[in-house]
């Protein structure tokens, strides 16, 4: 969610009962901004928080001129002092794949005991060490994985201009209610898989400036999103039920949307036995 | 065209002719080519459309007069969706004999019932009022949401609100003694407000009629059963030896898992649903099974192993287990009641009643925060058997209840010994974490200002509930999506075995069948038999026939 409205944001989001406490979101509005100017962000999202065993992470994102391009993360502990998390690499998303259980809460702590293919076992063997993966390298490839799977937008809240970069779309006015019930008005924020693969038939309904993403209608499994109306039919809210916490909300007919996890990153792999 | 010859530059008139610029060029007929192509390019533009009946002319004009009204920023990036703007107001009539219908959205009638909740109800006197102000059972559930914000958790203040006063018309509907706002469970559909009540000594309605209908339709199927039997009287099929296990009674509403009555509703503003007691089958399989909520009460829940009842059993039964896995209180908030005789019979212990301690010392935040044992579970445990006192389903007496042990110990043995689970009142420390995550999380609330500081607690093993302890206030509340967690990933129950057939008795064993010599040689030896039986018959007709001559 954007980090300009987050008090309103978190109202709006806060139907599953998690959010932030006043001291956390008091302090968050002015480091927020400090993050913007230390690191040239042109937005700032905050993304969530991810309940550790001990202690919790606060991730937020930048972005830059372009949306699309890979977004800087940050975590804090406290939501007073951000460090900057390193790109995620593919590797680190396979390796954390294999990990189970709560985050720790600290970001040094080492899992052990993580099955690699044999060929890194043996460059890895060579320096005498044991496979590791720290705490922070898991935080990353779990953000990158929750972003790529669940981070949803409106369609129409983003358009691709014809040299490629995205923008916001200025002429947004919000979804109205027929369409914001449906799954197809939602899009993933994320690198399109299935754009190709659709007919030649319902390519040529696509307007290319609007709709270059995937939409949710075809996530496979199906029903794995509840779309509910709260607060009395005014707010249309999305949870995940593949990564349980990731709500995302909006107004319809507003500007307003957008999209928060709180939870303890964990995938839900008992998904098809839920439904 | 040049109606004046070309000026020379000391002539008069010099520079104020251009061709074709001239004040009078519109009232000259104009055959040049210029003005024509202009006059050309003009019809062109104000060419409508075959399909919407507008013209380029118009609609370039009207989106400029749009632009220098509006004045936007960058206008060049945008004038498409300006563009597009325009024609959407075209198809606008604002002046129209037909006018569209009002549209009535959902939200104007969610709105309304909002609304209701805000209105004093009819025919309030002061009587009323003064009622209202003495005991009430409402709880301050906005008290509690501050005390849990302070955590970060919690819904926003308006539904907390709106929360607030569907508890007040709970209790203005039925006859309850304590209420509670237990939490909220997220469902597919829609999502469960769930309300913790208990009613009045002896206002609570039994429900015989449900017990009723369960009786007649045993004796229907035993009626049905006599007549096969009857029927079948001359060769019946082995009988099955199968005997089901018998069911385990449920517990006493008042009592045991039972203690607490529930009411749930979808969203504030509709009416609330009581839901029904739980029974033990019930609890038992809700261990085994995963599944999200709907959102409506009637729901079936389908499942391996099936579960007996539908969404609003499995709610109650999740209810049941959340309560009994996460409620808890301060050390010394409640206490036992004083009995006589009590310590002769049980050792000090199997107590399912206490009472809240009027000397109760509430202890700072930070012990509150560093050891789990100044916390105590206030609920009783569920044990395996899915009840809160185990029960010896094939005895008939009626035994006195002892101590029971922690169910997550080692399981028992398939003889019905006694489970024991811990007692009332045990300290959290004794809670068993899953692998290497300890079962509660304790945190105070910030770090910045401790005097005011809240002492929270997390549970690890029902994500989602939590407590709070300040002072002497305290309470539990659950969000979540209600169900338990498991760093395993679920792995449904395997079907039984396949059940072995019916006995083998020599009555039904085939016997094998004959070889080929066999069979020659029974054939011939038939022959033989048949051979000497004609040969004694001839001799004795022989004989008879000599008799009866001699005659």
């Amino acid at each position: 969610m954007e980090a300009a409205l987050l008090p309103a944001a978190l109202e709006l989001a806060a139907g599953g009962g998690a959010g932030l406490s006043p001291e956390k979101r008091a302090v968050l509005g002015a480091s927020l901004l400090l993050l913007q100017r230390d690191y040239r962000f042109e937005r700032v999202w905050f993304w969530g928080c991810i309940q550790g065993v001990r202690g919790a992470y606060y991730i937020a994102e930048g972005l830059g001129p372009d949306r699309a391009a890979p977004r800087s993360r940050l975590y804090s502990l406290n939501c007073v002092e951000w460090s900057l998390l390193p790109p995620a690499t593919e590797e680190m998303v396979a390796q954390a794949e294999q990990l189970k259980g709560r985050f720790q809460g600290d970001p040094s702590f080492e899992y052990e005991h993580i099955e690699i293919n044999a060929e890194d076992a043996e460059r890895l063997f060579e320096d005498g060490k044991e496979p590791t993966i720290k705490e922070e390298a898991r935080l990353v490839a779990t953000i990158e994985q929750i972003d790529r799977a669940v981070g949803i937008i409106p369609r129409g809240a983003f358009v691709k201009t014809p040299l490629g970069s995205v923008h916001e779309n200025r002429s947004f006015e919000g979804l109205s209610l027929t369409e914001a019930k449906k799954l197809s008005s939602y899009f993933h924020f994320t690198e399109p898989f299935n754009l190709k693969n659709k007919t030649l038939l319902e390519k040529a309904d696509l307007d290319p400036s609007t709709d270059f993403l995937d939409s949710l209608e075809h996530d496979i499994p199906q029903g794995s999103w509840t779309v509910q109306l709260e607060k009395g039919d005014t707010v249309v809210v999305l949870r995940s039920l593949l990564w349980l916490g990731l709500t995302f909300y909006h107004v319809p007919m507003t500007k307003q949307y957008g999209y928060v996890y709180f939870g303890t990153g964990e995938k839900n792999f008992d998904l098809p036995f839920m439904l | 065209e040049r109606a004046h010859g070309p000026y020379q530059p000391r002539e008069p008139g010099y520079g104020l002719h251009q061709p074709g610029h001239s004040p009078y060029d519109d009232q000259i007929p104009d055959p040049e080519s210029r003005m024509l192509a202009i006059q050309n390019a003009k019809a062109y533009l104000l060419k409508s459309s075959t399909t919407s009946g507008l013209n380029l002319y118009d609609h370039l004009a009207n989106m400029l007069t749009k632009i220098l009204d509006e004045q936007p920023t960058n206008a060049v990036d945008i004038i498409e969706n300006i563009s597009k703007d325009v024609k959407w107001a075209q198809f606008q009539k604002k002046m129209d004999t037909l006018r569209d219908e009002h549209e009535i959205l959902p939200t104007f009638e969610a709105a309304e019932k909002r609304k209701a909740l805000f209105l004093k109800a009819n025919g309030e006197g002061d009587e009323e009022l003064e009622e209202e102000i003495g005991e009430t059972p409402l709880p301050n559930v906005m008290e509690t949401a501050f005390y849990f914000e302070q955590a970060g958790v919690g819904l926003s203040k308006d539904e907390s609100y709106h929360i607030f006063l569907a508890l007040k018309k709970l209790i203005s509907v039925q006859p309850i003694q304590t209420c509670r706002f237990w939490g909220k469970i997220l469902g597919l559909e829609m999502n469960y407000i769930i309300a913790e009540v208990q009613y009045h000594e002896g206002e609570e309605e039994e429900e015989t009629e449900e017990e009723e209908v369960i009786e007649e339709g045993g004796k229907r199927r035993g009626e049905v059963e006599d007549e096969d039997e009857e029927k079948e009287k001359e060769d019946e099929p082995p009988k099955s030896t199968y005997k089901p296990p018998p069911v385990i009674p449920k517990e006493e509403n008042g009592t045991g898992a039972n203690k607490y009555v529930y009411f749930v509703c979808n969203e504030p503003g509709k009416p609330w649903v009581k839901l029904p007691p739980v029974t033990p089958a019930q609890i038992v399989c809700a261990r085994k099974i995963k599944k999200f909520f709907t959102g409506r009460l009637d729901a079936p829940v389908v499942s391996f192993p099936p579960f007996p009842g539908n969404e609003a059993n499995y709610l109650r039964a999740q209810i049941a287990r959340i309560s009994a896995g996460t409620h808890i209180s301060p050390i010394g908030f409640y206490q036992f009641a004083e009995e006589e005789g009590d310590e002769e019979e049980e050792g000090g212990g199997g107590r399912d009643t206490y009472e809240e301690n009027p000397d109760f010392q509430p202890l700072s935040v930070v012990e509150m925060v560093d050891s789990l044992s100044t916390w105590v579970h206030h609920i009783q445990n569920i044990l395996k058997q899915g009840r809160c006192v185990w029960l010896n389903p094939f005895q008939k007496s009626e035994e006195e209840e002892e101590d029971e042990d922690e169910e997550e110990k080692a399981e028992e043995p398939d003889e019905l010994q006694q489970e024991i689970g811990p007692p009332l009142l045990t300290p959290l420390s004794e809670d068993e974490g899953i692998q290497n995550i300890p079962a509660w999380t304790a945190q105070p609330s910030t770090n910045l200002i401790p005097q005011y500081a809240v002492a929270i607690l997390q549970s690890n093993r029902w994500p989602g509930a939590y407590a709070f302890a300040s002072g002497r206030k305290f309470d539990n509340i659950y969000f979540g999506w209600g169900h338990k967690y498991s760093p395993e990933n679920h792995t449904p129950a395997l079907p039984p075995p396949v059940q072995a057939e019916y006995p083998s008795v020599p009555e039904i064993t085939e016997t094998r069948d004959p070889t080929l010599e066999e069979e020659l040689a029974f054939k011939a030896a038939k022959e033989e038999a048949l051979a000497a039986a004609e040969e004694e018959d001839d001799e004795e007709d022989v004989e008879d026939d000599e008799e009866e001559d001699d005659d």
